[in-house]
């Protein structure tokens, strides 16, 4: 499609300002030194041209509203309108983040207070912690959080010797990058032949060295660590905490605590777990659950409950890290976390996570004669595959992908986790109904007997898309990152 | 109202199919342990109807009259009403990271052109697809100019928001790098003071521009000093100061980020915000995040794939250039739209109005008796003000005449107490301006 740059025509707009009602004070009135040379060479279009070409680019796009979205790790259930459109009062989006640090602002903000505080204890109910920090902004960052919270504990104590983070070979590459970013070395630590963590190996990279672990819970293989009670302890026992990567958390959400298997923090994807949309690759938000001895630590500010039962903020907070995010974290993704959880309440939770395990698992019986199980037990919320079997004919997990989007489903997550060979990895949520994942896998069956009969075909795909395979090795080596600009300022 | 598909019958056929007789055995199958909790302290669950009353009721406890001089960052630009429109497209927010190109050129291809915008805007050569806020991208700045320079000091000066900087200070806690802030003086950045500070490992000096105090500042002379040692000059910008003063690009500018929020993002409570991040070519290969190249497909057509992830977590593990996976992608495209709206001719309208009525605010401010602007130079559309009395106990007193009427700046400087930074947008009207002046001058001499 035409960039919106190369549309429109000088002169040409979108938008009518109000007149101006002062003394007008133009861009030319600046000194000449400081003063921009000749105005920045955005689009000239007129309103529908720009609604036209944003809708047409839309439905350039699959999204969970138009097709069955399977990408695993992401948790791609449907978002429920109606917190789209609760999210959107101005009540709320009209709210300056500096009104409560104004004399007596507090009082100006009780709705908004009152959203974060009831979501942060609704969170650590459901988490199974102390309290909860909204702050961070995504998974990663809560992650990041989390590490950091770790550093600071250990400092407290003098305890100067934990720089290593022991990372799971299965991790998902957001958890070393965070630990490596809170100032730890990484320490890997390979998996069992169960696809659970080997605990002779988590041994012998025990020490006092060792800050503690990042755990994904369940793990990134969709299995729940049958150790993982074990691992905690372990982990205790030499001084270390344990981080419980939560993105996982839509398979036990309702049934099983994190806190109460030991965990010390852990962070959950609201834009998974708890239907925030995805965005296209955010917003979303990170919240982190912490166990009683890491309260000292939470970012800062905190949302509190006052004895006249007002909602405040409270900044007071000496060892506290400080602030992950500018104010309280990705207020409109959180205030749409708060619709769903009054929505789904004390049952709902229990419901989507046996659906969600019960639709997973549905589709790895269905798939698995046809396709490669490198652990063959069942799964949680999600079945990881291996495309192996058809790489005998050369058809590999991503030809298996461009042959689903062709047939009109997005592919699942593809080449991850890192141990699993060709892996394909499969989330349907609790959202799909029995029909979709039976023509899901009718069509995935059909992909595997055709990589067999003409593997050709399947290595051509897709052929349906607005474009072809495109050729990234290139685009990396000689990489266009923008338009060029036909007014260039020199 | 858990928003499941199957019925109890296809529940009982999916278990049968995989071989339960029941969901707790399946539970047990998995090897996933028994509940420890009946999360009695949730609330039973409610329709969307009585869901709907509640929240709606939560926004009205919500001061919603108050009129908006508040600023220092994050601003009560108007937005129009086809930008929400545009990002309500289901195509857009409910697909997830354009992993699979070809299902995603809405996505890329936005990007493609939000990165275009915000370089010409910048006056830079490339961008990146986001970061998650103005703070977070400041940091990630000052790791990017740690990675290129191999040096480990950082300058900032005391004239970058103190919003931003608590979140630099937050972040690097546990990083091997020291930082040096250098007061400001007035309503300046003191540059003599930010170049003495700079020694032979410093990897970077940080600025804003227009600085916290709303000052225009020539950084010209000052990027290449900066340069000349070996350093990289970064700056925090205001994007829609942009569309009027010298980019930062033509400063010199080595590495530019900022908050995306002005540019059609409301404000919300803090959040969702836009981090974006501009550099030169030279530095592209350095930038963390996700960054979105052009591309040819085996017939020649012209598509958009994300590109250079050899940078990225999901690649490089422990070493690569940050943690950032999801990002504000929903929120750049949304900067998109309303810089496409508002177009070329639309966004410096915005700047100057912008300025129109910060100057008239000033006028109008400074007339009333004890009041005064703290320094002379010039400026976008925020400016400190002088006051008689302390500044916080001042702005308390206009909230209850429903005035929002800056921010006191005694809360980050302590020898500001009586110092009020007021910011003034395009939206506020004459009559806005002078009943805040009226309002002023009541509070502080009646
Ligand atoms: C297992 C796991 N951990 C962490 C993350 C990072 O989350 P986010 O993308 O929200 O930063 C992801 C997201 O893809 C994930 O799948």
């Amino acid at each position: 499609m035409e960039l919106i740059f190369n549309q429109g025509a000088a002169g040409r707009r979108g938008v009518r300002l109000p007149k101006c009602d002062v003394r007008p004070f133009g861009a030319n009135e600046l000194p000449a030194s400081l003063r921009r040379a000749t105005a920045a060479a955005l689009p000239e279009v007129s309103e529908l041209e720009a609604v036209r070409h944003f809708t047409l680019l839309s439905r350039r796009n699959m999204g969970v509203d138009t097709q069955f979205y399977p990408l695993g790790s992401c948790t791609m259930k449907y978002n429920p309108k109606i917190n789209e459109r609760l999210a959107a009062l101005p009540g709320f989006t009209d709210q300056h983040p500096l009104l409560p640090q104004l004399r007596h602002g507090e009082a100006l903000c009780q709705g908004s207070l009152a959203v974060l505080y009831e979501t942060e204890r609704m969170l650590s109910e459901l988490m199974g912690f102390a309290a909860t920090t909204l702050q961070p902004m995504a998974g990663a960052n809560g992650e990041l959080t989390s590490v950091m919270m770790f550093a600071a504990y250990h400092k407290a104590r003098g305890d100067q010797r934990r720089t290593v983070m022991l990372i799971p070979d299965a991790a998902h590459g957001t958890n070393p990058a965070s630990a490596a970013m809170a100032g730890f070395d990484c320490r890997e630590i390979a998996s069992n032949a169960d696809g659970d963590v080997d605990l002779d190996a988590l041994q012998a990279a025990l020490g006092d060295d060792v800050a503690g672990i990042m755990l994904t819970c369940p793990n990134t293989l969709g299995f729940f660590d049958k150790n993982v009670k074990k691992v905690i302890e372990l982990v205790h026992q030499a001084g270390g905490l344990a981080y419980c990567d939560g993105a996982n958390f839509n398979a036990i959400v309702g049934r099983v605590r994190p806190g109460d298997l030991g965990f010390d923090a852990m962070h959950v994807n609201v834009h998974k777990t708890f239907s925030t949309p995805h965005g296209g690759g955010g917003p979303g938000a990170g919240p982190v659950g912490v166990a009683e001895r890491l309260l000292p630590f939470l970012p800062k500010a905190r949302v509190v409950k006052r004895a006249d039962g007002s909602y405040g903020l409270d900044y007071d907070y000496p060892q506290s890290i400080g602030y992950i995010a500018p104010f309280y974290g990705n207020f409109g993704v959180l205030l749409r976390t708060y619709c769903y959880l009054v929505m789904c309440g004390r049952e709902g939770f229990k419901r989507i996570s046996e659906n969600a395990v019960l639709n997973a698992n549905y589709v790895r019986s269905r798939l698995a004669p046809y396709f490669e199980q490198k652990f063959a037990r069942y799964c949680t919320h999600e079945c990881v595959l291996s495309a192996r079997p058809q790489t005998r004919f050369g058809v590999h997990a991503l030809d298996i992908a461009k042959a689903l989007l062709d047939a009109g489903f997005h592919a699942p997550t593809i080449y991850f986790p890192l141990i699993v060979p060709e892996a394909l990895m499969i989330e349907p949520t609790e959202t799909e109904s029995k029909e979709m994942l039976d023509r899901f896998c009718d069509t995935m069956i059909e992909i595997a007997k055709k990589a067999e009969s003409d593997p050709e075909a399947i290595k051509r795909c897709p052929l349906n898309m607005p474009i072809g395979r495109l050729d990234e090795v290139a685009a990396a080596r000689q990489p266009v990152l923008i338009a060029p600009n036909p007014a260039a300022d020199n | 109202m858990p928003f499941i598909a199957n019925t109890d019958a296809d529940r009982q056929e999916m278990l049968a199919a995989i071989g339960c007789a029941n969901v707790e055995q399946l539970w047990e199958k998995a090897a996933v342990p028994a509940p420890t909790s009946d999360f009695s302290m949730l609330p039973p669950g409610r329709s969307e109807y009585e869901v709907a009353k509640h929240v709606t009721h939560l926004a009205g406890k919500n001061a919603s009259e108050l009129v908006c001089f508040l600023g220092m960052g994050y601003y009560d630009h108007f937005v129009p009403a086809a930008v929400s429109e545009i990002l309500g497209r289901p195509g857009f927010y409910t697909a997830y990271t354009p992993y699979q190109a070809e299902a995603s050129q809405g996505t890329l291809q936005a990007i493609f052109e939000w990165q275009t915008a915000i370089c010409r805007l910048t006056g830079m050569d490339v961008a990146n697809a986001s970061l998650y806020d103005g703070g977070t991208a400041l940091f990630e700045a000052m790791m990017m100019a740690m990675r290129s320079t191999r040096r480990r000091h950082v300058v900032i000066a005391g004239a970058v928001s103190p919003i931003f900087r608590e979140i630099v200070a937050c972040y690097s806690a546990n990083l091997d790098c020291r930082i040096t802030t250098v007061p400001s003086v007035d309503e300046g950045s003191k540059q003599d003071a930010l170049l003495a500070a700079v020694n032979d490992d410093t990897a970077c000096v940080i600025v804003q521009y227009p600085n916290v105090f709303g000052t225009i500042e020539d950084w010209t002379a000052c990027v290449a000093a900066i340069k000349a040692r070996g350093a990289l000059a970064v700056c925090a910008a205001y994007p829609t100061a942009l569309a009027v003063i010298k980019t930062p690009g033509e400063c010199g500018f080595d590495i530019v980020v900022g908050e995306g929020q002005p540019l059609g993002m409301p404000l919300s409570f803090g959040g969702p915000y836009l981090g974006y991040m501009c550099t030169t070519s030279k530095l592209m290969r350095r930038m963390p995040g996700r960054i979105v190249g052009q591309a040819k497909d085996a017939s020649g057509r012209t598509g958009y794939v994300l590109t250079l992830q050899a940078r990225e977590q999901h690649i490089r593990r422990a070493q690569a250039m940050s943690n950032i996976c999801s990002n504000e992608n929903l929120c750049a495209l949304c900067a998109l739209a309303y810089m496409t709206l508002l177009g070329k001719q639309g966004l410096v309208e915005v700047a100057e109005l912008c300025m129109s009525k910060a100057r008239y605010a000033l006028e109008q401010l400074s007339a009333i008796r004890g009041v005064r602007r703290v320094g002379t130079q010039p400026f976008f559309n925020e400016f400190v003000l002088e006051l008689p009395q302390d500044a916080a106990a001042v702005s308390g007193r206009l909230v209850e005449k429903g005035i929002a009427a800056g921010f006191p700046l005694g809360r980050y400087y302590p020898q500001r107490q009586n110092q009020l930074l007021v910011s003034v947008t395009e939206k506020r009207t004459r009559e806005e301006i002078n009943d805040f002046a009226k309002s002023l001058e009541a509070v502080l001499w009646n």
